[in-house]
């Protein structure tokens, strides 16, 4: 690794970036319905450490499709690439910090060596007050490959791996809602990770 | 076996961090607890994708987005998206979004009582060449006011998002302008530790990039984390 040129730092998005990052056909990641799998709704209020909704939030997500292949060339599983499903999402949080995507239930995907990650969607968060974006993944609950799952097995405390998982709340135009809220600071805060 | 090339770790001292009080907004938002390490795996290393019509159609000169022209400084900004080995990224999509030239953004909640220029949005995008090229056709902002501590000034700045080949190359920041007297006292740019990586988010005037009797040239190029020479299995 004898890298030469310094990366450049992160700085926060600020409170006004609504203009300049606003693609709303981002938050539907199923090309209006037509991608394979099972429509979910993937929602959820992003929280200070006053419990106070963050309504200057951006949230983008990243995952794989029903069949769990990445939309991108350096996954070379022999699985079917989805044409209507691009795998990534961005939605604002609004005034009651909340954010909402339509997408479809990811499969699985492969961890490091012969490991099997569970179906898992991953988290970027980025606001004002954020110097850095936060990493954070979503799980499901109820999938069997959770308890075996590498990642979430490095959360040790058994309360903080619930931070990263998602529960069922009802559906929405036949599709599950999948609540998942990101609590920045204190009491209950989200599992972020470094990589 | 899934073999996995990581992406370098961010350097110490090259990153803010979020807990970082002179910035007031942070002290309720950044995490109390350390984030847990996570060894990269397939879903860190792969990313959104940027081919044309993805992105609709690229915005890439800001002075011609409404009936007449807006006020300003005509700036042209260029420059290359590369990782740390200075390879260039291609086909990554580069966002802006910036001020007008009085400082005031054109968003509801912005309140400074400076003016809106009809004529100026301040948002543009495009996806790099072959080469990591971009380039977009602006004004140069103005400095504004905010409510950080009292009388409270940011320098000039246009916000940036870039993708760069995977999740983890995620970069959202900020290009400032050499020689603005307001970065010394500004806690948003001074909240990353090493003096190098501070200097690296400052444009530099490039009067090769300048056209005569017409527009301004400033040059920033933005570097993404670099990748292991080898995979990794384990
Ligand atoms: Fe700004």
């Amino acid at each position: 690794m004898d890298a030469k040129l310094i990366p450049t730092a992160t700085q926060t998005a600020g409170p006004f970036f609504h203009f300049g990052l606003l693609r709303p056909e981002w938050a539907d990641l199923t090309d209006g319905g037509k991608a394979k799998g099972d429509k979910i709704v993937l929602e959820g209020r992003v929280t200070d450490g006053d419990g106070a909704p963050l309504s200057d939030a951006i949230v983008e997500i990243w995952h794989a499709n029903a069949a769990g292949k990445y939309a991108h060339p350096e996954d070379a599983q022999d699985k079917p690439f989805d044409p209507h499903f691009r795998g990534f999402g961005r939605a604002f949080t609004d005034k009651d910090g909340v954010y909402r995507f339509t997408t479809v239930k990811p499969g699985a995907v492969p961890g490091r060596g012969n490991a099997l990650q569970a179906p898992h969607i991953a988290m970027s968060i980025a606001a004002r007050g954020l110097l850095h974006h936060l990493f954070t993944r979503v799980y499901f609950v109820g999938e069997g490959l959770n308890a075996s799952d590498p990642v979430l097995a490095t959360v040790e405390d058994t309360a903080r791996q619930r931070t990263l998982i998602a529960a069922p709340n009802g559906k929405a135009n036949g599709a599950t809602v999948w609540r998942f809220d990101v609590v920045l600071q204190g009491k209950g805060e989200t599992v972020f990770f470094d990589f | 076996m899934t073999e996995i090339r990581e992406y370098n770790h961010e350097r110490a001292g090259g990153q803010p961090s979020n807990d970082w009080p002179a910035y007031t907004s942070t002290i309720k938002r950044h995490p109390q607890r350390q984030p847990v390490a996570l060894k990269q795996t397939l879903t860190e290393i792969t990313g959104p994708t940027f081919t044309s019509g993805w992105t609709g159609p690229e915005a890439t000169d800001l002075t011609k987005q409404h009936k007449g022209e807006p006020l300003g400084e005509r700036m042209i900004l260029a420059g290359r998206v590369l990782d740390e080995d200075g390879r260039p990224v291609p086909n990554t999509l580069v966002e802006i979004w910036q001020a007008n030239a009085a400082g005031r953004y054109a968003h509801a909640s912005d309140t400074h009582p400076a003016p809106l220029d009809p004529n100026f949005t301040g948002r543009g995008h495009m996806v790099t060449n072959e080469k990591g090229e971009y380039r977009f056709l602006s004004i140069i902002p103005g400095a504004y006011p905010w409510r950080n501590t009292y009388n409270a000034w940011r320098g000039k700045h246009v916000h940036f998002s870039v993708f760069g080949p995977a999740f983890a190359t995620r970069v959202i920041t900020q290009m400032y302008f050499p020689g603005d007297p307001l970065l010394e006292f500004d806690p948003i740019y001074n909240s990353v530790p090493d003096e190098a990586a501070r200097k690296r988010m400052i444009s530099r005037y490039d009067p090769n990039l300048s056209e005569a009797e017409w527009a301004l040239g400033y040059r920033f190029d933005i570097v993404l984390r670099g990748r292991h020479a080898t995979p990794a299995g384990l």
